[in-house]
């Protein structure tokens, strides 16, 4: 009796905490705001500095901030408890639980459809592509951080490789896209396994820090090895994949030429389209049939405790240099078609932020998640330029959208597991019971 | 040869810096049967654990584990995940270590990683699915599915192994050891937190583990009614030496005993013993 009033008046903190609580944050942003909006600064005509005054703008971003603490704060008693699970109707869960498993082939269906519903719109077929490359790269990386639980920064390292490795094959030896791309595929996953061996005993933080070295050596690398890679200048003249050595250009021995129709710029991007998904879909394919498979349910038991597969006899060494080498493998051919559709590649492809960006896609996916992936990588390349009308204001919309994303769903879109057998019904296990990994 | 000990600890050392945790420590598990090793908290008896199943390396000493073909491993010159490979040692730990975020089915399957991996050809046969790997896996389910049988969880096969209740999850983690197929199954506190009803049938477990698959077993009890009731052999340790051994009978009698778990109040002593027959 007496502890249910203290229980109540702690889950729904009154007024005058939620202003306590907004009045700290707009504190927070006056002192931050103050010299970055507050005060204008720029070089007069002579050189020297003039600055002026904006406290309008001032008044109004910590007003927003206030006003917006406020609203976070009601927004989240209304939700409760992040973690709480919500008991739904039996009815509404029946039907979520029947979406979800429309989902995919729903998704699937429509993706092959893709290049038939916007043939005319070369936008969004580029759009198309670049959201797959994104989505088969977050489906790669998820093997090595979302299965094996191995944070791995550097992962834009296997993509310049398996780009390099097809650009200088094609260029210098005339060798086609075909033969090129097992070949981009195996030798991203020879570094990856190089990669691998060194950070074999590092954990966590450390594991990351040494992954995203690993990433700027090989940008690095790219840039000074001018006489092999051309440098910053890249590599140009990369050849336009062939459907089984036929051309797809307007020629006489091209692909429009010997159906008989007239030539289009579009077809080599519907079969550029075409290839991505089926790389994305081999990429699916495989992580699925490995999770069902001894290595796969080992890279899981690596993420939940290392120490008690060794206790099982479990080469803890050779498990994770697997995971390193199938994640790099998968990045690999990604690069490689990268580097094909691109037709020129330079460092500059292979920054950090594609690293970042990949990661983020599969966090924000929920690690370990086929689907959830896909839809993160939609989201986050699809949103991006969904918000081109915003100009500068697009990364701080953006930021902010992932910020409230994480908020709502701490362990990515589909946070929870699926087992990979099971006796009597296959049910879900809940991401509060799911580890992370610890590198 | 099949008479001779399966597991033979030979002076013992473990010295972290300059505390010494096991000081020449010698003893002997005989096949096929329960040896306890038992003493007060901070004796080194999960010390001597880590040093056998390859979580330590001994600062000195030998440990040789027989098999029951007569070949002889040396534990101390094997490191890591190879002890539970190749001599075929499996053990579970103090504080639980089960894969909380996987079903007790996946649980048992992870433990038949070695011989999976084998039958899927190194991921190839299975990657193309090759009816071989089909009935390898078919047979590891059914092995899964034997175990979580004896062990009461065969409702539970394919609920997260976190969600299971505290004694359910330590029958698991014997069940997961027992699925690597060991010759010595060692033990850490299995009777931990559990009741008494639960305890009983954790004696049980353990009678018929030995009696049906021939396992010898190494356990660290505190809990004397367990060690008294299923131990063939007792080990007592303190402050890293073998105070004691024999038989349970002979322990529980030892006035060395009684003072090292309970400095010299005797009376106390005789009477936290008493409680377990």
């Amino acid at each position: 009796m007496t502890a249910t009033p203290a229980a109540q008046t702690s889950r729904t903190p009154g007024a005058a905490f939620i202003l306590k609580k907004s009045l700290i944050s707009a504190l927070v942003a006056l002192v931050l705001f103050s010299l970055m909006i507050g005060i204008r600064t720029e070089a007069g005509p002579d050189g020297q500095l003039t600055y002026w005054t904006r406290f309008g703008d001032l008044a109004v971003m910590v007003a927003a901030v206030f006003g917006g603490s406020i609203l976070i704060e009601l927004l989240r008693q209304w939700w409760g408890p992040v973690d709480a699970g919500k008991v739904m109707p039996a009815p509404v869960q029946n039907a979520l639980s029947l979406a979800g498993r429309l989902l995919p082939p729903a998704l699937l269906v429509f993706t092959f459809l893709v290049p038939v519903l916007f043939y005319d719109e070369r936008y969004i077929l580029d759009l198309a592509i670049l959201v797959l490359t994104y989505v088969m790269l977050g489906w790669g990386l998820n093997v090595v951080v979302g299965l094996a639980g191995l944070l791995d920064l550097g992962y834009v390292a296997f993509y310049a490789v398996g780009a390099y490795s097809y650009a200088l094959l094609a260029t210098n030896f005339g060798l086609s896209f075909w033969i090129c791309l097992p070949l981009a595929g195996i030798l991203a996953a020879f570094w990856g396994v190089l990669l691998g061996f060194p950070v074999l005993r590092l954990r966590g933080d450390y594991l990351a820090i040494v992954t995203l070295a690993f990433g700027e050596i090989i940008r690095l690398v790219l840039i000074n090895w001018q006489t092999l890679t051309g440098g910053p200048n890249g590599v140009t003249g990369i050849p336009r994949p062939t459907l089984f050595g036929i051309p797809l250009t307007p020629a006489d021995d091209g692909l429009a030429a010997l159906l008989g129709i007239e030539f289009s710029p579009t077809h080599r991007i519907v079969f550029l389209f075409y290839i991505i998904l089926a790389l994305a879909l081999l990429t699916n394919w495989v992580t699925i049939r490995l999770r069902r498979l001894p290595i796969g349910r080992a890279w899981e038991a690596l993420r939940e405790d290392e120490v008690a597969c060794r206790a099982l006899g479990i080469n803890t060494t050779t498990t994770k240099l697997t995971a390193f080498a199938t994640g790099a493998m998968f990045g690999g051919l990604a690069g490689a078609f990268f580097a094909t559709r691109q037709g020129f590649i330079s460092p500059e492809s292979f920054t950090f932020h594609e690293s970042a960006l990949v990661l983020a896609i599969v966090v924000l996916g929920g690690m370990g998640s086929q689907l959830g992936v896909a839809l993160a990588a939609l989201t986050m390349i699809g949103g991006f330029e969904l918000f081109r009308g915003l100009d500068q204001y697009r990364m701080l919309v953006f930021g902010m959208a992932m910020v409230l994303l994480m908020i709502w769903r701490p362990r990515g879109l589909v946070g929870h597991r699926a087992p990979t057998v099971f006796l009597a019904r296959k049910e879900a296990i809940s991401s509060d019971l799911v580890k992370e990994g610890h590198g | 040869m099949s008479g001779a000990p399966i597991l033979t600890v030979d002076r013992l050392a473990m010295r972290f810096g300059g505390i010494v945790a096991v000081n020449d420590l010698s003893f002997d598990a005989e096949r096929r049967k329960i040896t306890a090793l038992i003493g007060p908290n901070g004796a080194g008896k999960t010390t001597v654990f880590n040093c056998i199943t390859g979580f330590y390396k001994p600062t000195s000493g030998a440990i040789c584990l027989t098999h029951d073909d007569g070949k002889a491993v040396q534990l101390e010159r094997l490191n890591d995940f190879r002890i539970a490979k190749l001599a075929r040692v499996a053990r579970t730990f103090q504080n639980i270590r089960l894969f909380p975020g996987m079903t007790a089915l996946e649980n048992l399957m992870v433990a038949q990683h070695n011989a999976l991996m084998r039958a899927s050809g190194l991921t190839f046969l299975g990657l193309i699915g090759a009816p071989s790997w089909r009935n390898a896996e078919q047979a590891a389910i059914d092995l899964s599915r034997t175990w979580l049988d004896r062990i009461g969880l065969l409702d539970r096969a394919d609920d997260a192994a976190g969600n299971l209740p505290y004694g359910d999850q330590r029958r698991l983690e014997i069940a997961r050891a027992m699925c690597t197929q060991p010759a010595l199954l060692c033990l850490d506190e299995p009777a931990a937190g559990l009741n008494a009803r639960e305890s009983a049938a954790l004696s049980e477990l353990l009678l018929s583990i030995r009696a049906d698959h021939g396992t010898s077993i190494l356990l660290i009890e505190h809990d004397m009614s367990v060690v008294m009731e299923i131990s063939d052999h007792v080990v007592v340790m303190d402050h890293g030496l073998k105070i004691a051994e024999g038989t349970p009978r002979e322990i529980r009698d030892d006035p060395k005993v009684i003072a090292a778990y309970l400095g010299s109040d005797e009376e106390e002593a005789i009477a936290v013993m008493e409680s377990g027959t």
